[in-house]
């Protein structure tokens, strides 16, 4: 039984995997990855299925030990990773030694780096993930954020990994790393693209030249429920009664005092505010890499482009070419 | 249901991966019943590529996998499902008592409540607890009910400065509806009292103690049968 041990938490490190969704109407939101992109890729480099259970990190990394060593891969933003003192390469996978320690930074890009290992973390699932829900102390570990001495067992997720062609070919198992074409194009954004949200014949003309000619500044306060954002109000028109409805990830809801709030992951599953916009599928993990103070804006793109970038991403992701052995680096 | 009050279904774009269904502006039993009819047809009868479903008060928000399913096809098969909307048998509702400790350090609000509405924070008590409320839906947070309506005596606006934390099984009203909170978490209704049960348990079987559509009605319980309980 393999194990990690934390010796430090870092400022916000939780388990997720690709979250749960179908339980709407118990309230209960679907939580996962805050950059699934990421998750996704990491699970891959270590010949996971795409939705084991991995540790998300925010801002600030931990310190983590393996006793019995294990195979993994860091994605999403540079947290100035270290193996033993020396530096490690993000989007690429590598072995870890019985004993050695992996220490994580503060980061020197995004918000979330991904810490994922072959065979994923073994936690009871919720209703079917392994997603941890900060606000209802529900998934993942205990259902909280993990804290100093923490032990989580690896490799006993009941999903399948699957064999590395390396392995699989009788090779010596050698790194793999994401294609260079790929992660360029998967880079997050900082412009998001949006579609109209339900209330949008609500804001007059002028509010949405506001709302799309403005640029916007993540506030400190943003986490997996919500990114708040600040910059020039957006003022609703006359319209009739809001009534609390079904509110859809990356919806843009412009809360008391005209200011955007963008839901994310751990978002209330229903909501009063009126929603002016919705970000689109293929920008949702640029979401997860926000930092506060961040400056982002919003395009407005139409339906048919919506699905056409979000088929493109997913071809992409789902390519041979994505992952690549990388012989020069073993 | 007869056909009064039955409002045709409205689409409206939420988002590239999700799809609002209204039935009707307004909170009215009628709608929010279409809407479960809606939700319950979909749970017999599951649409390919629906992925999840938010009930609401006079809505349904279909969250779909817009690679498996475009929108215009689910238009076409929800249409489908409410032609056969009065077909259906909706779930027989439970009836739901759930004890209240009111008042004191549990119902910070109540005495404000009272002097709002002009009435004996003992008739808020008793007024609160006189009948029995239906479970429109749950949302916000899991297995957090939105009960209604209130007695008109009763109906206040939420607080102007949201609590940063409300502890767990505190009841509040905001409004025309009250609900209990199943976990600590912020929050702007006024707080009457506390209940000791559970609202949302993973050991339990559905999770939540109640479910749409089901009746809910408090019982004003003393400090000693609140600390008895919550031993239970």
């Amino acid at each position: 039984m393999s194990e990690i041990v934390v010796l430090s938490p870092g400022l916000l490190t939780t388990v997720q995997d690709l979250g749960r969704e179908g339980f709407g109407p118990l309230g209960v939101s679907p939580s996962g990855a805050a950059d699934p992109v990421s998750l996704r890729i990491g699970n891959r480099l270590v010949g996971n299925a795409e939705s084991a259970p991995a540790l998300e990190m925010t801002l600030l990394g931990g310190t983590f030990q393996f006793p019995q060593g294990a195979k993994v891969a860091l994605t999403g933003s540079d947290f100035g990773v270290t193996l033993e003192g020396a530096p490690v390469q993000l989007w690429s996978s590598f072995e870890v030694r019985p004993g050695q320690i992996l220490r994580f930074g503060p980061t020197r890009s995004g918000a979330r780096c991904y810490l994922c290992m072959r065979g994923g973390i073994d936690v009871k699932p919720f209703l079917g993930s392994a997603s941890t829900h900060l606000l209802s102390g529900l998934g993942g570990h205990e259902g909280r954020a993990l804290r100093k001495g923490d032990v989580l067992k690896l490799g006993r997720t009941g999903i399948p990994a699957c064999p590395l062609p390396s392995e699989a070919a009788g090779k010596v198992p050698c790194l793999r790393r994401l294609a260079t074409k790929a992660r360029e194009r998967l880079a997050p954004r900082k412009v998001l693209r949006v579609t109209p949200g339900p209330q949008s014949d609500w804001f007059p003309e002028a509010s949405q030249q506001i709302f799309y000619g403005s640029s916007y500044r993540v506030a400190e306060e943003s986490n997996r429920m919500g990114l708040r954002l600040e910059g020039p109000a957006i003022p609703e028109g006359a319209h009739g009664e809001m009534v609390s409805e079904g509110v859809s990830l990356g919806a843009v809801q412009i809360a008391a005092g005209g200011h955007p709030i963008i839901l994310f992951v751990d978002q209330q599953t229903t909501g009063g505010y009126a929603k002016i916009a919705n970000v689109i599928s293929a920008d949702l993990h640029s979401l997860g890499q926000l930092r506060p103070r961040d400056e982002i804006r919003f395009e407005r793109v139409n339906w048919e482009s919506a699905r056409r970038i979000l088929i493109e991403q997913e071809g992409l992701l789902a390519s041979e070419g994505l992952i690549v052995d990388d012989l020069s680096v073993a | 249901m007869g056909m009064e009050g039955k409002c045709k279904a409205r689409f409206e774009r939420a988002s590239d991966q999700s799809l609002l269904v209204y039935f009707g502006q307004k909170i009215t039993v009628q709608a929010n019943e279409q809407a479960r009819r809606l939700l319950r047809l979909l749970e017999l009868v599951p649409i390919a590529g629906v992925r999840n479903l938010h009930p609401a008060y006079c809505s349904l928000l279909v969250k779909f996998d817009p690679l498996k399913l475009r929108y215009e096809e689910l238009e076409e098969q929800l249409n489908g499902l409410l032609r056969r909307s009065e077909e259906i048998e909706l779930p027989q509702p439970r009836e739901v008592e759930i004890p209240v400790c009111y008042g004191g350090e549990f119902g910070p609000d109540l005495d404000d409540v009272a002097a709002l509405r002009g009435i004996a924070p003992r008739r808020v008590i008793e007024l609160h607890s006189s009948r029995s409320y239906l479970v429109y839906f749950l949302g916000f947070v899991p297995g957090f009910a939105y009960l209604g309506e209130l007695p008109e005596a009763l109906v206040t606006p939420r607080l102007a400065t949201p609590r940063k934390r409300v502890p767990a099984g505190s009841v509040g009203i905001a409004g025309n509806q009250t609900g209990v909170y199943p976990f600590a978490t912020p929050g702007g209704w006024r707080l009457l009292g506390r209940t000791p049960v559970s609202m949302f348990r993973t050991d339990r079987e559905g999770l939540s103690l109640v479910s749409i559509g089901d009746r809910v009605r408090f019982v004003p319980v003393s400090q000693e049968r609140f600390a008895e309980l919550g031993r239970a």
